[in-house]
């Protein structure tokens, strides 16, 4: 939920990116979290297993810039991946302004994208919410690596309604800025239209 | 879809923040807080120095979010307070509606204390955020009611 403070004339809004385990989530925040000047953002925190495989979420807060007089604050999480982990993942979503699917483009994960994605519109659902009218952004990611779907095939699959594609491949860090812009600009439209 | 903004005017702020002085006093307390439970920090007050309290309110709102899970799932409705105890510094939570008043203490306070003066704000708070959510906000400029697609732009480049 976007919280906007007239004392201190901040604007907070909230990011979530969600897809099955493995598919680059943490990676994206962490490209971000490097390439980003230390005053621009706090730190990333990451609530993970002892083998880096993310437990509860990862949160950084993220400042892009200053809006009419008003610092802009995205605080980013991510959720965990693995299908038993799901009572965590409905938390996260709480209050969520935009949302990022970042779908594995490996032949291999087609299913764990379809499922994960069932799962995120079921869980936005529960929480009030309706994927069709949250800001919206489907990422294609590990585009770099051999075994991938046609990325018209997945759209195919994966596309909901219209929202904007990006290829990435988080761990050089291509695409990985298109995509929070995507989804940021979307954010920022439905907060001008109020 | 997303949910309705919190708009917090500058005389609300200052008046919540007077509210925490007084707790913060009170309680001998090193900071006290207040967050949103989806996790955003609506004020703070103490000696906040180094103390990250942008992920310290994240976090807060994720222990909350987690025991309250915990809490349905054996038949409570939630947990209304949180308390975790350390060798010197401490720190002690409520569940005030939507909100959560977050208060760090060390040896100075004692838990007993804290409980009992977070307890007797409580209601101050419900009301004056009661106020903040249902308040009639047609006079405030929204920062974004003349912004433009460069404008959005510029925040990328």
């Amino acid at each position: 939920m976007t919280f906007i403070n007239y004392a201190s004339r901040e604007i907070n809004c909230k990011i979530v990116y969600y897809g099955p385990g493995l598919c680059g989530k943490t990676t994206n925040l962490q490209y971000i979290f490097d390439s980003t000047a230390p005053q621009a953002r706090g730190k990333l925190i990451s609530l993970a297993t002892e083998t880096d495989r993310t437990l509860f979420f990862d949160f950084m807060p993220l400042e892009l810039g200053t809006v009419r007089g008003f610092k802009t604050r995205f605080h980013l999480y991510t959720v965990p991946g693995q299908v038993f982990y799901d009572a965590s993942r409905k938390l996260i979503l709480k209050g969520v302004d935009g949302v990022v699917f970042v779908a594995d483009s490996q032949e291999e994960r087609m299913d764990a994208n379809i499922e994960s994605l069932y799962n995120l519109e079921e869980n936005l659902r529960s929480q009030g919410y309706d994927l069709n009218k949250i800001p919206y952004v489907l990422q294609l990611n590990k585009r770099d690596l051999g075994n991938v779907v046609p990325v018209e095939d997945l759209a195919a699959e994966l596309q909901r309604k219209g929202e904007p594609v990006v290829e990435a491949v988080a761990s050089t860090g291509t695409g990985v800025f298109d995509t929070l812009k995507a989804v940021a600009k979307q954010v920022l439209t439905e907060l001008r239209k109020g | 879809m997303a949910d309705t903004p919190i708009l917090l005017r500058e005389q609300q702020y200052h008046q919540l923040k007077a509210v925490l002085a007084r707790l913060r006093m009170d309680a001998t307390a090193k900071v006290v807080f207040l967050v949103d439970k989806d996790g955003q920090e609506i004020a703070s007050l103490g000696e906040v120095g180094n103390l990250d309290t942008t992920s310290l309110a994240s976090l807060a709102a994720g222990n909350v979010a987690a025991t309250g899970g915990m809490a349905q799932l054996i038949g409570e409705k939630e947990f209304p307070t949180l308390s975790h105890e350390g060798e010197k510094e401490s720190i002690h939570i409520s569940v005030i509606g939507r909100l959560l008043l977050v208060v760090v203490f060390d040896e100075r306070s004692s838990l007993g204390l804290v409980k009992l003066r977070s307890k007797q704000v409580s209601q101050q708070l419900a009301s004056m955020f009661d106020e903040i959510t249902s308040g009639d906000y047609d006079d405030l400029d929204s920062p974004f009611a003349g912004i433009t697609d460069e404008d959005i732009d510029s925040l990328f480049s």
